[in-house]
């Protein structure tokens, strides 16, 4: 049944019938009432489980950042900014930090530049780009778990494909995940092959909104190539790209599937990033303090950053 | 290697050089093998017999194909078990979730309420909160009541909706309200109104919207990581981490037969809805 059957042909809608002064208005303020319990009735549910599973928990989790508790005891001890200044003072701590903005830089940059090129080549006419394009995406949508696991076993010193990939231009394979100083890269390529689909099919779209009329001018005033790419495409692209700066951070502060199955934070603590860390002193440390504490840094960090560049693209980002 | 639309739209109408078509079409096919070589890798290893999976150098096309790695996933791990728990989450979830979204988009775009915009302001506020910040607190919320291990903690955390809902609801504030009014006049309550008027006529929106809910909730991993402890409550990912652990690299072609199974169903769907998952997935990096 589609909605227009309910309305008879040629059939203006109806007025409604003229009545009693006082009375309508008695029945608009009834109706009003109802509607506003109605409003109540449709949208709670949904808001009662924002504020249940995402409102409360920051308030909760701010409240434990205070205290020390192991998570079976059945009191909590007060220790003020206890835990913030025990983190910022642990060298383990600032290790995760540093890493985690390594990480974040390398996906986040290396996923934009390479997502960006892969938009510019997809957007010329060439046969089967569609077909590239969903083989691109499809990475992304895939659970980080299973695609954790797969780059094990591509990047298994014995078994995997590095060896034989690298072994015919005369280099050594490295022991990619069991080695702390290739670990972390390791990490960073696999995230880069599971989100470039994305990166490249929002630049894509945006690539298709531009207007074709400035190319035109454009090129009657014989303005080459990257002349075009550096001042037209990139500054009309800004909004797009970012779009793309905040939502790449904020996810990928939280990556975690592929970390948890590939390295659990090792070797060593090569890997422990942040998001790595708030789980294992939550849930395998049974350390509620550390664990809230660390969150509580994560959700400032990501604020901020929210912020600063909102900021920035009220003042540098070109609208169309 | 800019937007040439100019190249071919504009006059004068220069036709790239062969070479460099040529050299376009490489790329193509470089970023194609790269986007699907270990998707590629992992079908054809999963089927693979053990001397197989281990010779140097690789073999790209098995010789003869060996199913039994899936069974002996199936074997290693209660992998039917871990699918229905998936499922289970997955839909079950995704139509609780979608409905809650539809009835609040519904009534955010056409019932009045004092202070409607500061409701919607906290509704989109959530979206700000990271998933790792709620991680304990909510552990310790399903703790508390008894959920833990149960498809009511696996489930119900994740069932509040920020992006579904702001999705329809601009989707809603395009429909004509003359709809509205008519179905009004006819006599259809809101509910009415809601599931025979409004769903109807947003169909495209409530697929993209459920579709990427679903593919969501099947990929989770860290909840149901947190959430369940005992073998017969995990989700395939998760129990995908725990055959990995279990077998230790030693059987690696179980370990990746049990990865096919993960991913296949989402691909599979992917590939079938993919127009609703990109737009789904994408929405907002317009504006």
């Amino acid at each position: 049944m589609s909605a227009t059957d309910l309305i008879p042909d040629g059939v203006a809608a109806p007025e409604r019938p003229p009545a009693a002064e006082g009375a309508s208005r008695r029945a608009g303020a009834r109706r009003k009432r109802r509607d506003h319990l109605l409003f109540l009735a449709f949208a709670a549910p949904n808001m009662l489980l924002l504020l249940l599973f995402a409102y409360w928990p920051v308030v909760y989790n701010a409240y434990l950042s205070f205290t020390d508790w192991d998570m079976i005891s059945a009191t909590k001890g007060f220790v003020g900014l206890g835990n913030y200044t025990d983190l910022l003072g642990d060298p383990d701590f600032r290790t995760t930090l540093w890493t985690t903005v390594l990480f974040v830089v390398g996906i986040v940059a290396g996923g934009m530049l390479l997502g960006l090129l892969t938009a510019l080549l997809l957007n010329q006419r060439l046969r089967g780009r569609n077909a590239v394009r969903t083989l691109v995406f499809a990475p992304y949508v895939l659970s980080g778990a299973a695609v954790g696991t797969l780059w094990l076993f591509i990047f298994d010193p014995n078994y995997g494909l590095i060896h034989p990939l690298l072994a015919p231009i005369g280099l050594a394979a490295p022991a990619m995940m069991t080695d702390s100083h290739w670990a972390l890269s390791g990490l960073v390529l696999v995230y880069l092959w599971k989100n470039i689909g994305f990166v490249a099919v929002v630049y894509l779209a945006g690539l298709q909104g531009l207007p074709k009329e400035v190319y035109e001018a454009a090129a009657l005033d014989g303005a080459g190539a990257w002349r075009r790419l550096t001042r037209i495409t990139l500054p009309l692209l800004s909004p797009v790209t970012f779009f793309l700066l905040v939502t790449s951070v904020i996810s990928t502060f939280q990556a975690f599937d592929v970390i948890a199955v590939m390295t659990g934070g090792g070797p060593g603590t090569s890997t422990s990033i942040l998001s790595w860390f708030i789980y294992d002193q939550g849930f395998r440390a049974f350390d509620a303090g550390r664990a809230s504490a660390a969150a509580m840094i994560m959700f400032v960090v990501l604020l901020l950053m929210t912020a600063v560049q909102a900021r920035f693209l009220e003042r540098k980002v070109h609208y169309q | 290697m800019t937007v040439t639309m100019a190249d071919t739209a504009a006059r004068p109408p220069r036709r790239p050089g062969r070479a460099k078509r040529l050299g376009l079409y490489a790329l193509l096919v470089l970023v194609a093998v790269v986007a699907a070589g270990p998707l590629y890798w992992l079908v054809s290893s999963a089927l693979k017999t053990n001397p197989e999976i281990y010779r140097y150098p690789p073999r790209w096309v098995p010789t003869d194909l060996r199913w039994a790695n899936f069974k002996d996933a199936w074997d290693a791990a209660p992998f039917g078990r871990f699918f229905i728990n998936s499922a289970v989450v997955a839909l079950a979830g995704t139509a609780i979730e979608v409905c809650t979204a539809l009835m609040c988009a519904y009534a955010f775009v056409f019932l009045p309420f004092p202070g409607k915009k500061w409701l919607f302001l906290f509704l989109l506020g959530a979206m700000m909160v990271p998933g790792h910040v709620t991680l304990l607190p909510n552990f310790l919320t399903i703790a508390r009541l008894g959920w833990v291990n149960t498809y009511p903690g696996l489930i119900v955390p994740g069932l509040g909706s920020v992006f579904g809902t702001f999705l329809l609801r601009q989707h809603m504030m395009t429909l004509p309200m003359e709809v509205m009014d008519a179905a009004r006049i006819d006599g259809a309550g809101h509910l009415r109104t809601l599931f025979r008027v409004v769903l109807p006529m947003s169909r495209p929106m409530v697929i993209t919207v459920s579709i990427v809910t679903m593919v969501t909730k099947w990929n989770d991993f860290i909840w149901p990581l947190i959430v369940t402890n005992s073998t017969d409550m995990r989700t395939l990912p998760v129990g995908l981490l725990f055959l990995k652990n279990q077998e230790t690299y030693t059987n690696w072609g179980a370990i990746l037969a049990g990865t096919v199974m993960v991913i296949v169903p989402v691909l599979v769907v992917f590939f079938i809805a993919q127009r609703y998952i990109i737009a789904g997935l994408t929405q907002g990096a317009g504006k």
